[in-house]
């Protein structure tokens, strides 16, 4: 079932004083003992060819409480929330909105296992809503760039996106920005490193 | 539906990527717009959906951003808001669906914003928007197209998840094939409409983008097509921005024009392809234009 050299067991769960299942059944109301495995959501993923945990392995791996294995994968990280497996669930469970809920378990508890390109974009993407309330494509890029270490991806292609007049070159900041700070503060975002 | 009423009035959210590397996405809603009777009214002060980043990463944050938009939509009396790419008609979707659906996250949102919901508002996708205006489209087009064969590509979230879109048909849609039927092209079947061209991870995981996108631009080149129809910034950018990269992987050099659906309605108008944007493509939209007779733009290549 998994690509991984390490068997299943199911008492392989850490302790933890709650389950993994019930905190997300606290976050997204979805109960993991909904999923009866059969598949379809890997089926249809288009990451899955990529991922060393499928996205029927991610929930059965929920259901046994294998907190350690599961959250540790990058697996959960690779997922574009395309929703198909959310549309194809044939028992009405929505493991696309589960993959969030694990990834924002990870950031809280363990920031150190998301990979380091897609922390540095989510945190160079969060940066510019918070300081212009908007995404400033350009300072997006070179705060990514330097967060994730790829300086020189891409570079070719500023002139192209020059030319076409797809860069703009200054921020333009929203008027209330007061508001945006003030929903940072208070949904207490803890930022990816 | 609202085919043959007099002039429509919507809200308009353009997001970021409107403003900067989708420009010709909005230059071409601009373009159609008056011919369509339709009034694009922008939402004062709009903030940026949150997108991946913010779903991704914390969940309270990805429905109090555009739960914002939301409010100050009302504060406009507006009923309906529509944002033409995907990605923030589904984080504003979404919002909408929560706050009607979600007691716990809406009264937490009303705190964080320090404001509350006033009426609910209908949040529309390019697909929606156009879908009920296929009778003006189709007696504006004045410039034949030519049976021009073109496939289009939904991606994820036009019509997924269906309980936040319920529109259209979430395996096998048909509304952008009846908008470009009604400005007289000719859909194609293929079988990558639905497929994900790697969204959000242009610049995190490229190898992915390019690995999806060589499966839907060669579906799209075996149908027959001649161009490929998108209606969404990031679809636009993975497989137009992209396709160089992705062409070369696939040791195919054959290009396929990608254009925003709006670009193709406003040729079918006689509009020039330079107030639609098409001189801002990365592959070079000329061959495609000159089959229809559609004047001409200055193309640069990719460096």
């Amino acid at each position: 079932m998994s690509t991984s050299s390490q068997p299943l067991a199911l008492s392989a769960g850490t302790p933890h004083n709650r389950s993994l299942s019930a905190q997300i059944l606290d976050v997204t109301g979805l109960d993991p003992a909904r999923c009866y495995q059969c598949g379809k959501c890997s089926a249809g993923c288009p990451m899955a060819s990529e991922m060393d945990l499928k996205t029927h392995e991610i929930i059965r791996l929920l259901q046994l409480d294998m907190r350690e294995r599961l959250l540790a994968s990058e697996s959960i990280w690779m997922c574009l929330t395309c929703e198909t497996c959310t549309t194809r669930c044939p028992n009405v469970f929505d493991p696309a909105a589960v993959i969030d809920a694990l990834r924002e378990i990870v950031l809280r508890e363990n920031p150190g296992l998301v990979p380091r390109r897609i922390s540095a974009f989510h945190s160079a993407f969060l940066d510019q809503i918070r300081a212009n309330g908007r995404v400033f494509e350009f300072g997006l890029v070179a705060s990514y760039k330097l967060r994730s270490g790829a300086l020189f991806a891409d570079v070719d292609s500023v002139p192209g996106m020059l030319a076409r007049g797809k860069l703009a070159l200054a921020p333009r900041r929203i008027e209330a920005i007061q508001d945006i700070r003030r929903i940072f503060e208070q949904c207490a975002m803890e930022r990816p490193r | 539906m609202r085919n043959g009423e007099a002039a429509m009035k919507v809200g308009y959210f353009p997001g970021c990527s409107l403003h900067a590397t989708a420009r010709e996405y909005e230059e071409s809603l601009k373009a159609i717009a008056p011919a369509l009777d339709l009034q694009l009214e922008e939402i004062r002060d709009w903030a940026c959906c949150g997108a991946t980043s913010a779903h991704s990463t914390n969940h309270l944050l990805s429905v109090a951003l555009p739960a914002r938009t939301l409010v100050l939509a009302a504060r406009q009396n507006l009923d309906r808001v529509f944002a033409p790419c995907a990605a923030c008609y589904n984080r504003l979707a979404s919002a909408q669906h929560a706050i009607e659906h979600d007691k716990k996250v809406a009264s937490q949102v009303e705190s964080i914003l320090g404001a509350s919901f006033g009426h609910p508002i209908g949040v529309l996708s390019i697909a929606q928007l156009l879908s009920e205006m296929t009778d003006r489209i189709r007696s504006k087009a004045i410039v034949p197209l030519k049976e021009l064969k073109v496939a289009c590509y939904y991606g994820c979230l036009l019509v997924r998840p269906p309980e936040i879109c319920r529109f259209d048909d979430p395996e096998a849609p048909t509304s952008l094939e009846s908008i470009v039927t009604a400005a007289g092209a000719v859909p194609v079947k293929w079988d990558k409409a639905l497929e994900c061209c790697g969204g959000g991870f242009s610049l995190s995981r490229t190898a992915s983008v390019v690995r999806l996108g060589r499966s839907i631009l060669r579906s799209a080149k075996d149908s027959g097509a001649q161009a490929l129809i998108v209606a969404c910034p990031m679809c636009h950018s993975n497989l137009d921005f992209r396709q160089r990269a992705i062409n070369r992987s696939a040791g195919d050099d054959r290009p396929m024009p990608v254009l925003f659906i709006s670009q193709l309605v406003g040729l079918s108008m006689g509009l020039d392809p330079v107030r639609l944007g098409l001189n801002r493509h990365f592959v070079n939209p000329q061959p495609f234009l000159s089959t229809i007779s559609a004047g001409r733009v200055e193309h640069r290549e990719q460096a």
